[in-house]
């Protein structure tokens, strides 16, 4: 019972490492590059406005599919590993 | 063919569609009505998730709203899919592997408290309410303009195609439909976009023409449309928002409301696995980027074309958009799209300076004064409402009739996928939360079933009514139905899973103060429940608490959300031993297919 406990811990924080690493690309791209930051991207031209601009716009979005599909593959991974998937 | 036969038959045509799936996918018990039996594929799911949220809003006004807020307006884009990582990390998985079908369920039992689950129906039904009353008067906008019928018959029409399938199949009707929907209207958003995209700048694929040169001045698009619109006093298409804060806030209030809004979480119930509900929110993104990566071009390519049909000179290589702004087009020669959207009274001219040629251009830009005066103008001549953009879009390209037959199609199948969903939400939650959780435990199988019908062809009056005699609060979806899910929903539901140590008093008076500070911040700028006239403060930026747009307050409610549950869960005993057990057991995916069946 206690290594399953243990195990069930280490999961968990496992998840949460993930989460917290998605999380932040996640508030990045769009909070950062697509807002805060962008006066900082508006050296670097991209068709005829700023790549801050194309974050705003489309970056983000296409960066929010590669994270969700990144976690889903991770977390398949770390389920098997722990031996808590179905 | 006349090009009213042509929108009705695409319009029949699915219709036909949607009622053939709704005899084929009749519910058989409850399992099916809610979650339809639990065992639809995550990619399928996806693609009804895509339809279920992309609402007439997303179809209709989105882009119309780009191309009026350029650079500040990305917060709806960025706003309405990152909610989807939140979703996919923080909510669906547990949720899915918790079991049950609704989300006011989750609350009740991780809460293990009536009053929770209560609340929680009562935040579920407002927020779906408020959403659900757009998308009646959405069909009854594309009936009234595609199908020349009277908006009010077009509300009619479209609650009997939603009742047939909705009532009958539950969710399982729904889900089928909804990805029948998701065809239709994803087809009917692309083509005319692709087609605009390849006359002003040769790149057939949207969302990199939108990046690339425009091909008749050999510029940059969006630099072209920067200077067009600079010339006639508007803000830069690209340029910098005014209040960072607030487009960071209200972006993030749209995610976090995403994220909590049950329309949405109830779909993530329908998947066999754990692991399915992952793999189907990173899915369901896909699928609504196919549409939020274009509706950005749709929107900077459709005011540059609006602009360059009143301004002809300015669409070539200009030498000086001064010259160029003095010779907009007579009224008279105006193209024949302006005139069949005048009949509909979403466009309007005035010719305020008498001098016959269309002035459209920003009087109320103090910096533009001096040049309006030099060039004798007398006021911006011509109104035209944002939705158009993407409905007459079609018209302005020159494309056939049957793609207008299409968009039509297309607008009523997202209005319809959206409402669908809301209604499943707003009868489960009566149906399953109230009747059989709360008032009457020992409803047997079949006189739920009955009460799941009954809820939903009520909630179908109700929001066929309220679509009819529009409320006060129906403008507000994007402040109430987002800021009472970012506020009381979302924060909860996490807490649920992430801490094992909240506990019922905790939730109960964090959703209590999400939902208080929230309506009372709005209804301090927007009115007393809305009415107009009833604020205590002037709706403008100087009146503003930290200058928060109410608009953006969902965040701050959150916040007041979890501060409160946590220090009264602090003062309160911990949650029992066995609700403890249920949170770790929601965080591990094993045993998922299992739990479903209580």
């Amino acid at each position: 019972m206690a290594d399953d406990k243990s195990n069930a811990a280490a999961y968990w924080k496992a998840n949460l490492r993930l989460i917290i690493g998605c999380m932040i690309v996640w508030a990045l791209v769009s909070y950062g590059f697509g807002i805060l930051l962008r006066p900082l991207l508006s050296g670097i031209p991209i068709g005829g406005t700023d790549l801050g601009f194309w974050f705003a716009q489309q970056g983000s979005i296409l960066t929010f599919i590669g994270l969700i599909f990144f976690y889903a593959w991770r977390m398949n991974r770390i389920d098997r590993k722990f031996g808590l998937g179905e | 063919m006349s090009q009213f036969a042509i929108n009705l038959l695409f319009v029949g045509a699915s219709f036909a569609l949607y009622i053939g799936i709704a005899i084929w996918a009749r519910a058989g018990s409850t399992k099916e009505f809610y979650v339809a039996g639990g065992g639809v594929h995550p990619i399928t799911n996806g693609m009804a998730t895509a339809a279920d949220w992309m609402s007439a809003a997303s179809f209709i006004s989105m882009a119309g709203l780009i191309a009026a807020g350029g650079y500040s307006a990305s917060t709806f884009l960025m706003g309405w899919t990152g909610g989807y990582v939140i979703l996919a990390m923080l909510l669906a998985p547990y949720l899915r592997k918790f079991g049950k079908f609704t989300v006011p369920d989750f609350i009740g039992d991780r809460f293990y408290s009536r009053t929770a689950r209560v609340i929680a129906v009562v935040c579920l039904i407002v927020a779906s309410v408020t959403y659900v009353i757009g998308q009646m008067t959405g069909a009854g906008v594309a009936f009234s303009r595609f199908l020349e019928v009277p908006s009010n018959v077009g509300i009619w029409i479209a609650a009997a195609i939603v009742f047939l399938y909705a009532v009958f199949g539950g969710m399982k009707g729904i889900t089928y439909t909804q990805v029948a929907q998701y065809v239709v209207l994803i087809v009917a958003y692309t083509i005319p976009a692709v087609f605009i995209a390849l006359q002003l700048t040769g790149n057939p694929i949207p969302m990199f023409g939108m990046f690339s040169t425009h091909t008749e001045s050999g510029i940059p698009l969006l630099q072209k449309l920067d200077d067009v619109v600079r010339a006639l006093g508007f803000q830069d298409y690209t340029g910098d928002a005014s209040s960072k804060l607030n487009m960071l806030l209200l972006t993030l209030s749209l995610m976090i409301g995403t994220a909590g809004l049950p329309h949405v979480i109830i779909r993530f119930f329908t998947v066999p696995k754990v692991a399915d509900a992952r793999w189907s929110a990173g899915w369901a993104l896909v699928f609504i980027a196919l549409l939020y990566l274009t509706a950005p071009a749709v929107a900077s390519m459709a005011r540059l074309n609006l602009m360059t049909t009143i301004y002809p000179e300015m669409s070539g290589q200009v030498e000086s958009y001064d010259a160029a702004a003095n010779n907009p087009i007579f009224y008279e020669d105006r193209p024949e799209w302006i005139r069949s959207w005048e009949e509909t009274g979403l466009i309007t001219f005035t010719d305020k300076n008498n001098d016959g040629r269309i002035q459209f251009y920003n009087d109320a830009n103090p910096d533009f004064a001096d040049t309006e005066a030099t060039r004798g103008w007398a006021g911006n001549e011509l109104v035209v409402n944002n939705d158009i953009m993407v409905l007459a879009n079609p018209e302005i390209a020159n494309l056939p009739p049957w793609v207008i037959g299409l968009i039509a199609a297309g607008g009523i199948a997202a209005a319809l996928s959206t409402a669908a969903g809301l209604l499943l939400a707003i009868s489960s939650a009566i149906s399953h939360d109230l009747i059989k959780k709360t008032i009457n435990p020992a409803i047997t199988e079949k006189g739920e079933m009955r009460a799941a019908r009954i809820s939903m062809g009520g909630a179908i009056l109700l929001a066929t009514y309220l679509g009819l005699n529009p409320p006060g609060f129906a403008a507000q979806t994007v402040a109430l139905a987002f800021g009472i899910a970012a506020a009381t929903l979302f924060p909860v539901l996490m807490m649920g899973i992430f801490s094992t140590r909240m506990n019922s008093a905790g939730a109960v008076a964090g959703m209590l103060a999400g939902l208080v500070t929230t309506l009372l911040y709005l209804f301090t700028y927007l009115g007393w429940f809305f009415i107009p006239g009833t604020n205590m403060l002037a709706n403008t930026p100087e009146n503003w608490l930290f200058g928060i747009s109410p608009l953006g307050f969902g965040p701050v409610g959150a916040l007041a959300n979890f501060a409160v549950a946590f220090v009264v869960s602090r003062l309160t005993a911990p949650p029992p031993l066995e609700i403890q057990q249920l949170v770790e057991s929601v965080r591990y995916p094993k045993g998922a297919g299992l739990a479903v069946d209580h």
